[in-house]
């Protein structure tokens, strides 16, 4: 292997014959790093050594191996997973890795097909460019319900050839062309057809308990052929635009990384799973934090009675346990839209970690305030008591705006007096007060009050103090305004919390 | 580890044990490990490239048991150190046996003859023979293969992970009174964790890193099949399926594999052919743990939607 189509200009490596892929390699682990995984040096000489014991062609051991060495937070898997697609999709026949689906493996597949089709309905096609998409939809239901892997796999490839419309060139993301599949597959229609199928394959009486474990079973088929059209796809344009193009388009920030504030859907669901195991690593690591944080002073009583197993001597000094206390929290969270994905995160992660304080209490508001502590009382599942916060709670006051002053203001009144020295306030928004009065002494009582207070904010900080946000204003009787972007953000600061 | 052939052979130039990944998968099969080719391929790896593997996890999905079956199929003897909170260096690594080395001393002062000056003293009682060793020395100085277990090696603080590193880099323990300690031979070395911390940088780097998760549908009924004797293929697929159904709910604690195979061994002992939603209701507390969870599941099975 010698000249590449690689396109980086990497100095090959001493090994004339492994230069290839040395900078294959390096090629590669600058497109991870790009994607914001960390990759050390020694990580990319593990891999190195590594892909020397791997039989390369061996497509799904390669990307193993590489992730083995290079990969070390399963978080980062997916990501890895898209970079290494990409990067490696064209890059196969080169480097003799092989594609996983020979060509010539589907056409035979596709031929016996034919023939089994033609066998069985009796009219003879010359190939599946003449099918109808009636015909279409009819194998591919047969594809799904058989859970046929290779069929799924040809019929995704002739789907995106005849329906995804891809031409050369244009500017395009590769969701366009997977929604134009998608659309004229019409795969939910098929699930009711495939249930319909074996309900009538039961003879008509399906419990329950077996429709859903039916249902399951072709939803996640559907998913998988979902999966072949998107690889498809995605090769499709590959070999269009280059793999480094690619990669920057399909680079997606890592859970930890992604901004509460402007997330996807998918984007909140991979959040929304990346917090659990978050919230018990916090509160294992809080949990030890406490018990071996500092070294309680000297306990004399207890060293002069080991003494006497010295015969008198103090041999063995003894200290205090330490108790620090528990600080007792009280949230208040503004939820309007703009800012609600990050109040509720923050609730969440509160919520999770709750028996790390002595006592948590939390507020909502708009322009309005209620408390909502009881929500999270009456029932252990987070989720659902976030859902009564939205649903329930009563926060508007006048037009459903946020109006920090007035919120605060009544808050103040109603509650307080509930504010001690023991008390840490944590102020959750993005003080965007739509030009109402600030009523800021509120928060400057509170800090005489409290023992601490703090804002988060989950606006960038160059957003700070522009337009209608006073963040700078409240944050000067606070003992400080955090930026709490994303969870690694809000991590630390609860890190720094209890 | 580049050597030349006319240096004397170390540890590190000894026959790979396995040929193939195939073979490894082979292999761990017969001794009732179903592994996936990540699995199979990492094992392999490990092995070629001499390096400790790091398996991480959700609990119950077999880490633990990856280790014990790799022992099992090379014949290797099992080596496991057991992390928990406060390990130190003398119950991880090697301990001088101080009561033995007293009496040494009070020997040599009893003695009519006290001609033994203190140097000799000094180096007889530092000698192998009043060292303890503990498992990580044990299994570096082990003559036989070993497979070393460092199991849930998130339990231990950060500071003592770095007693670690030093044997998973290079197989060796240093001793100041001793010396250093090279391997014998190297141990196929497996660390397991829970996940319920960042393991530190420096360990993360020295290891290759295996996520084991749930398995797929396919795998876990496999694994069903494998691990309940006289199991139907109609239930073992009927177990599989309510299983990732189950997992697909947002509970607190998934059923483990571990879970799996306990329902699946109680349905058998009812003599239950197929699963019915009393059935699964019935015996919903052997796959879940919390009362929340019980009670959100038994909703989601019997509800229509």
């Amino acid at each position: 292997m010698t000249d590449t189509a690689s396109s980086r200009s990497v100095t090959p490596g001493p090994d004339a014959s492994n230069g290839g892929m040395l900078n294959l390699l390096n090629g590669f682990v600058i497109e991870l790093r790009n994607a914001g995984l960390p990759v050390s040096l020694t990580e990319n000489l593990d891999a190195m050594e590594a892909v020397q014991h791997i039989p390369i062609e061996d497509r799904d051991a390669f990307k193993y191996a590489l992730g083995a060495t290079l990969i070390k937070n399963h978080a980062h898997w997916r990501s890895f997973e898209t970079v290494f697609e990409v990067y490696f999709s064209l890059r196969g026949p080169e480097y003799r890795i092989a594609e996983g689906d020979g060509d010539t493996d589907l056409d035979e597949l596709w031929r016996e097909m034919q023939e089994a089709q033609q066998q069985g309905e009796g009219n003879g096609q010359g190939g599946m460019d003449g099918m109808t998409p009636e015909e279409i939809a009819q194998m591919l239901m047969q594809a799904l319900m058989n859970g046929d892997q290779g069929m799924m796999r040809a019929m995704a490839k002739q789907a995106v050839q005849r329906f995804a419309g891809m031409e050369p060139g244009r500017p395009v993301g590769g969701t366009y062309y997977l929604y134009r599949t998608l659309r004229n597959l019409d795969l939910d229609n098929m699930l009711e057809k495939m249930m319909d199928a074996s309900r009538d394959e039961a003879s008509g009486d399906l419990t329950s308990l077996e429709e859903r474990l039916e249902k399951e079973e072709y939803e996640d088929r559907i998913e998988k052929f979902k999966g072949e059209i998107e690889a498809e796809i995605r090769r499709r344009l590959v070999a269009d635009r280059g793999a480094e193009a690619m990669a920057k388009t399909l680079r997606k920030p890592l859970p930890e990384d992604v901004e509460f504030m402007h997330a996807s859907r998918d984007e909140m669901v991979a959040l929304k799973k990346s917090l659990y195991p978050l919230t018990r690593k916090l509160a294992a690591r809080l949990a030890r934090k406490r018990r071996h944080g500092r070294k309680g002073p000297l306990d004399f009583r207890n060293t002069v009675r080991h003494s006497l197993s010295y015969g008198g001597v103090p041999a063995e000094p003894k200290f205090k346990y330490p108790r620090p206390s528990k600080p007792e929290l009280i949230v208040i969270a503004d939820i309007s839209g703009s800012v609600a994905a990050f109040a509720r995160f923050t609730l969440m992660l509160v919520y999770a970690i709750q028996n790390q304080f002595s006592k948590v209490r939390s507020f909502v508001f708009i322009d309005g305030i209620d408390e909502v502590t009881d929500y999270f009382k009456a029932t252990e599942d987070i989720q659902e008591a976030i859902h009564r916060v939205n649903t329930e709670a009563d926060v508007v006051w006048v037009d459903g705006h946020s109006d920090y002053g007035h919120a605060f203001e009544a808050w103040w009144n109603k509650y307080g007096k509930d504010v001690g020295p023991k008390s840490t306030v944590l102020l959750l928004g993005d003080a965007r007060n739509n030009y109402h009065a600030s009523q800021s002494w509120v928060v400057k009582e509170i800090q005489q009050k409290a023992r601490h207070v703090y804002w988060l904010n989950p606006e960038p900080k160059s957003y700070w103090n522009t337009g209608d946000s006073i963040v700078g204003e409240y944050g000067t009787h606070t003992d400080g305004v955090y930026e709490c972007r994303n969870l690694r953000q809000l991590e630390s600061f609860v890190d720094l919390l209890a | 580890m580049t050597t030349t052939d006319s240096t004397p052979t170390t540890p590190f130039d000894a026959e790979p044990r396995f040929e193939s990944v195939q073979e490894v998968r082979d292999a761990l099969r017969d001794s009732s490990y179903l592994a996936d080719d990540g699995i199979s391929g990492i094992v392999y790896l490990a092995d070629r490239l001499n390096k400790p593997i790091l398996v991480e996890g959700p609990a119950g999905t077999g880490k633990t048991q990856l280790a014990k079956s790799v022992a099992e199929m090379t014949g290797a003897k099992l080596i496991r150190l057991q992390c928990y909170e406060g390990l130190d260096e003398s119950k991880a690594l090697y301990e001088w046996n101080y009561k033995k080395q007293l009496l040494r001393i009070q020997t040599e002062r009893g003695g009519d003859e006290g001609n033994e000056d203190w140097t000799d003293v000094k180096d007889d009682i530092f000698s192998d023979e009043f060292l303890l060793t503990r498992p990580l020395l044990e299994a570096i100085t082990a003559d036989e293969p070993v497979v070393l277990l460092i199991d849930e090696v998130d339990r231990v603080e950060v500071e003592t992970e770095a007693l670690l590193l030093e044997i998973l880099s290079d197989y060796q323990v240093s001793i100041p009174e001793l010396g250093t300690i090279a391997a014998k031979q190297i141990p196929l070395v497996f660390l397991t964790s829970n996940n319920t911390r960042e393991l530190s940088e420096a360990l993360k780097r020295r290891c290759l890193y295996l996520h084991v998760d749930y398995p797929q549908l396919e795998r876990e009924k496999e694994i069903v099949l494998a691990k309940t004797p006289g199991i139907t293929d109609n239930l073992a697929d009927q177990v599989a399926r309510i299983v990732r159904s189950i997992r697909q709910l947002d509970l607190k604690k998934s059923p483990s594999v571990s879970e799996t195979l306990d329902w699946a061994r109680t349905l058998m002992l009812l003599n239950i052919e197929t699963i019915d939603e009393q059935v699964a209701k019935e015996t919903l507390n052997i796959l879940l743990k919390y009362q929340t969870d019980i009670a959100k599941a038994t909703k989601e099975l019997s509800v229509d939607d």
